[in-house]
């Protein structure tokens, strides 16, 4: 078996007014790190909650670890491990009772495991659920999902709540997770992080797929952006095919160019003697805004177009 | 800036959110007081010969006067005598509910944390869940006494009779507004609060019991104990005989006291915290909480010790009653007769208190079985079911739980009446038998009650709740406890469950009826099984 998940024109409606899923398409190979990007409400939870089979699929086919979600719930969920995005759990139960529940429930629960976890995460677990802080109960979840040695692993929103340090804990455990093998669909809001472990990534928007593929493979289909500076006047720059956003002033501009028309663009910028330039790949974030930036523009709010602009 | 800035503002949100809350608390019970003073109005128009035999029946009956005090031969006292309890339980209740929400809730949800940051002074949210729960019960006061109005009793005793269930909310918004500042979670102040209210029953109860009747058996004065407690204060006030107001300044004395008791700690604590510190538990689990049913056991074990203590002590209370029973005689025998027969006067009056023993752990049945809504409408059925666990058998635990509660607590009582009574009877072994019998031949009905509310649980999740506890409602007040003196036809009767129950050991068990209970209870179930098989889960966003 190589493939994870395979979800193809996955449709879930809620009523008869609301569409949460529209087709959506998402695949996820056996052994990689797959990052689930969206903005708030695009559908990233009612998709993992589709996945457990807590949700019934109104269109389109779902195939995890190779069965029906909803027919087979109880035996595919041996086989994975579930952190919710929002954590709730039993406040008169301690942090360590929760763990050991879950991991049980599963019935996959590594007590050497569990222990090293504990330690690394630094979890107080003799503390009622309702003593701890939004991060702790996260960490409860964490360790409860990461104690059971399973194929795949749902995280919805796992760090949102941790701080800079047990958020380094939490992309060290991941890799090491990659590293023997494991596949994982994280979704996240924090794109460093996605960026530092995720070998592909499907962005999500209004409960459709927008894009996916390696960075490479979105890199490639965005605007490489471009300082430069010349001795010649750089006012033909706006002319050429390919250049959006300029901005000149006498010898120094800032533009981006389309992918397939920068070796172009180059050979102008030789003609008109260039002192200094720095290129720049986009980064996850502008890719990402791009995406968030067509829904807000849609919904008629120009705000946040604007800075996007002025990076 | 005074500890009470702001009171008043969230007085406003307070009764925004409770807008339909309380509206349905005070106009449900005015209608229902409305509705059997009516009836009972009704019937002693056309047999007033009958309203002194009546009167007497429940003043010459230790097992009656549990239920109020009587003062001389009125509708409208007879009315309280059958009604009031009843109406003061859920006036307490009700106010309980208002207090606890606006205080202890609001803090434990966070919210309160967001109005402390404004400003809102320290006391402003008990100053105003008080004020919002006196309001409710003065609307409440007003309502009952017109209801009774309506019905056609006199003004003064009505409104006397209004205020003075009122005035057992009025108490009970002091209590909770201390319970609040004492423990530290929502269900841990409501529960103190319910048993407060459990031992003013008591109280009121045992003082009524072991007080004194006239020679015309028309009156009962009661016994020390029933002044110690709000419900036996409200009684005091005699309404449609005596009308007397001074007992009301105790109600209000506990309110003002209470209130101030609770403002000084509230100056003494931790937001989010409560008087006593939260403690710390185990690092690793037990064995017996790894499985669903273990941590349904372990979420529900501290309501069940609740419940199994107020049990035992009713249990112990009314078996040492039966010596009293046996030795009655005349009108009072009657209300018996029809439960059992006059052949055994005390089978029938145990067969009525196992009836009642099995309406109270129906109601526990309920609330265990609402919390697999809650599970779902809160999430924390979503870690659950993300592991290994069938929606099948996170039902079957807080089924199995339910029936292993129901049949300890019906038990429990059973043991402690055979205790109590087999001190004052003798013959221990065979009273054993007897009760144990009709202890376990109610939980059929119990189930059908609980298979009910899992149908509703799975098939209308967001009206489960609110619908659960109408059906618990009816069942009760179509049932065998309310049906026959309310003159209801019986195949509105059959209806309840309850109607089905043998009366035993009055009666010996007969294997139809019970055989019938538990398939309807089963056909529920199956229902329940296939919606649940269907639905989407109702998760938090």
């Amino acid at each position: 078996m190589t493939t994870a998940i395979a979800v193809s024109g996955l449709v879930k409606d809620f009523g008869s007014r609301t569409r949460a899923l529209d087709h959506l398409d998402l695949r996820v190979e056996a052994g990689e790190v797959h990052g689930f990007l969206g903005p708030n409400g695009a559908g990233k939870t009612t998709t993992i909650r589709v996945l457990l089979g807590m949700l019934r699929a109104d269109g389109g086919h779902v195939e995890l670890l190779g069965g029906d979600p909803w027919r087979d719930a109880v035996a595919l969920h041996r086989r994975l491990a579930y952190v919710p995005g929002e954590v709730n759990l039993w406040p008169n139960l301690t942090g360590g009772e929760v763990i050991d529940l879950l991991g049980e429930l599963r019935g996959t629960l590594d007590a050497s495991r569990r222990e090293e976890l504990v330690e690394r995460f630094q979890l107080d677990p003799t503390k009622k659920i309702r003593a701890y802080s939004k991060g702790n109960r996260q960490k409860v979840a964490l360790v409860a999902a990461f104690s059971s040695e399973v194929e795949l692993y749902l995280l919805d929103e796992p760090t949102s709540g941790l701080d800079p340090l047990m958020e380094a804990v939490f992309q060290d455990v991941v890799q090491e997770l990659r590293a023997d093998g494991r596949s994982i669909l994280l979704s996240s809001h924090i794109l460093s992080e996605v960026e530092a472990l995720c070998d592909r990534v499907t962005i999500i928007r209004a409960g459709r797929a927008a894009e996916s593929g390696t960075f490479d493979d979105l890199r490639h289909l965005t605007r490489t952006s471009v300082v430069v500076d010349t001795t010649r006047p750089l006012e033909p720059v706006t002319r050429w095919p390919g250049v959006h956003d300029a901005r000149v002033h006498g010898g120094h501009a800032e533009f981006s160019v389309d992918p397939g028309e920068l070796n172009r663009v180059l050979g102008h910028l030789v003609d008109l003697e260039v002192r200094s330039m720095v290129t720049s790949p986009p980064t996850l974030e502008e890719l990402f805004l791009r995406h968030y930036d067509e829904d807000i523009a849609g919904r008629g709010a120009g705000a946040v177009a604007e800075v996007v602009r002025a990076r | 800036m005074s500890g009470f800035t702001g009171t008043m503002r969230l007085v406003r949100l307070a009764l925004r959110r409770d807008r339909i809350t309380l509206p349905a608390w005070t106009l449900g019970m005015a209608a229902f007081l409305a509705a059997t003073t009516a009836m009972f109005e009704d019937s002693y128009t056309k047999h007033p010969e009958l309203l002194a035999p009546d009167t007497q029946i429940v003043v010459e009956n230790p097992g009656m006067r549990v239920l109020g005090l009587v003062t001389g031969p009125t509708v409208g006292g007879y009315t309280m005598h059958r009604d009031g309890l009843t109406l003061a339980v859920l006036a307490a209740l009700m106010s309980v509910f208002a207090v606890v929400r606006h205080t202890r809730q609001s803090e434990e949800l966070g919210r309160e944390e967001m109005l402390g940051a404004g400003v809102v002074g320290r006391y402003a949210s008990i100053g105003a869940a008080v004020i919002v729960a006196l309001a409710a019960n003065l609307v409440l006061a007003g309502l009952l006494g017109l209801g009774m109005i309506v019905a056609g009793q006199p003004v003064t005793g009505s409104l006397v009779a209004g205020i003075s269930i009122a005035l057992v909310g009025v108490a009970f918004t002091g209590v909770a507004a201390v319970t609040s500042q004492l423990a530290s979670t929502t269900r841990g102040a409501t529960g103190l609060a319910a048993a407060a209210l459990g031992a003013s029953f008591l109280l009121a109860a045992t003082g009524n019991m072991l007080g004194t009747v006239d020679s015309a058996a028309l009156r009962v004065t009661s016994a020390w104990p029933a002044w110690l407690s709000p419900i036996g204060w409200s009684q005091q006030m005699r309404p449609f005989a005596d009308n007397l107001w001074w007992p009301a300044g105790l109600s209000a004395l506990a309110l003002g006291l209470l209130t101030s008791g609770a403002v000084l700690l509230a100056g003494r604590r931790d937001v989010g915290r409560g008087m006593w510190p939260e403690r710390r538990g185990a690092a690793r689990a037990r064995p017996s909480l790894l499985s669903p049913s273990g941590l349904v056991w372990r979420l529900q074990r501290g309501a069940l010790l609740g419940w199994a203590i107020g049990l035992v002590g009713f249990g112990l209370v009314f078996g040492a009653l039966s010596e009293q029973i046996g030795g009655l005689e005349g009108a009072a025998t009657e209300w018996y007769a029809a439960f059992g027969g006059d052949a055994d006067l005390l089978g029938a009056y145990w067969a009525s208190m196992m009836q009642v023993a099995g309406l109270a752990v129906a109601a526990y049945v309920v609330t265990l079985l609402l919390r697999l809504h809650h599970d779902e409408a809160q999430g924390t059925l979503e870690p659950v079911l993300g592991t290994a666990v069938s929606r099948l058998r996170w039902l079957s635990a807080y089924a199995v739980n339910a029936l292993v509660g129901a049949a300890l607590l019906v038990l429990l009582f059973a043991v402690a009446m055979v205790i109590a009574g087999g001190m004052v009877l003798g013959d221990t072994p065979s009273l054993l038998r007897d009760l144990v019998g009709a202890a376990l031949v109610q939980l059929p009905a119990i189930a059908v009650l609980g298979a009910a509310v899992l149908a509703l649980v799975m098939l209308l999740p967001r009206w489960s709740v609110g619908l659960s506890w109408v059906l618990v409602v009816f069942a009760i007040f179509v049932g065998p406890m309310f049906g026959p003196s309310l003159g209801l036809p019986s195949w509105l009767m059959d209806l309840s469950p309850f109607s089905h129950v043998p009366n035993a050991p009055a009666v010996s068990i007969s294997p139809g009826p019970v055989v019938a209970l538990v398939a309807v209870c089963a056909a529920l179930a199956g229902v329940a099984t296939l919606a649940m098989r269907r639905r989407d889960l109702a998760l938090p966003a």
